[in-house]
């Protein structure tokens, strides 16, 4: 079920220039609370990390719980010094890893 | 049947009232105190000052199924200055956390947004940890009409 993540983000920027990023990653995010009609608890599935790197460093990760709402939004920003790529990684309960890439042109 | 009177059909609706009151507290109580827990391990026992942060919630969600959250903090941002860590966590979620947002010096502004599930009305705290290994805290309350975790 690797459906494709959406993102957001400028193609070009300034050199210092503080870029805002957008993901949306289509994912069910089961809490596990829920119950099915028999009464047995939808066991949890959620997407429990996400990370975005930029030329290999870090800028932005987050961990993320059941209280999540359905396809994890995640908006946030990253300062551009040099052209490079952007990666987004995003990790399941189940191990799976969906990653995206996206090239920035910093002039 | 006899026919309750005005005063007992009173009295009665009294105590159903606290009854579900009192339900509600302490259920309430223990989610908070979990919350609590959740904090002392994230500042690892320091007490966090409150300000610096804003966040962004609707007063009122209708749907407690995807509530919009913004997180700002005011911090520079710089390679020996910013704001490391922010933890969300919902007082009256079954499950009090939320999220924990990591950043770095490349992240350029400390802020960051996302979509929530809460259960109930309750209070939403976050605490911000910055590389200096300050913690800054603030909180808001948001009304919930209808939950969002199944049930």
């Amino acid at each position: 079920m690797a459906e494709k993540p959406r993102l957001k983000l400028p193609k070009e920027a300034k050199k210092g220039d503080v870029i805002e990023i957008k993901t949306l990653m289509p994912h069910v995010m089961e809490s596990g609370q829920r119950k099915d009609k028999d009464g047995k608890a939808v066991p949890r599935k959620i997407i429990n990390k996400f990370a975005c790197e930029f030329n290999g460093k870090p800028v932005f990760t987050a961990n993320l719980e059941p209280a999540i709402a359905a396809n994890p939004y995640l908006q946030f920003s990253a300062k551009v010094e040099e052209s490079g790529t952007f990666k987004f990684t995003w990790t399941d309960d189940d191990g799976s890893v969906i990653t995206a890439e996206e090239k920035i042109t910093v002039s | 049947m006899r026919q309750l009177s005005r005063r007992a059909t009173l009295a009665l609706s009294a105590g159903a009232a606290a009854l579900t009151l009192t339900g509600w507290n302490s259920s309430a109580f223990a989610a908070a105190k979990e919350a609590a827990d959740d904090i002392a391990k994230f500042t690892g026992g320091k007490t966090a000052t409150p300000g610096k942060i804003s966040i962004e919630l609707p007063e009122i969600a209708e749907n407690g199924n995807t509530v919009p959250l913004a997180v700002t903090v005011d911090a520079p941002m710089t390679a020996d200055n910013y704001v490391s860590d922010i933890l969300i966590v919902a007082e009256g979620n079954p499950n009090p956390g939320v999220a924990t947002f990591h950043f770095s010096a490349m992240s350029g502004k400390a802020e960051a947004s996302t979509r929530i599930r809460l259960a109930t009305t309750q209070n939403i705290v976050v605490v911000a940890k910055t590389s200096k290994g300050e913690f800054f805290t603030a909180q808001k309350q948001v009304k919930v009409t209808i939950g969002g975790c199944g049930g």
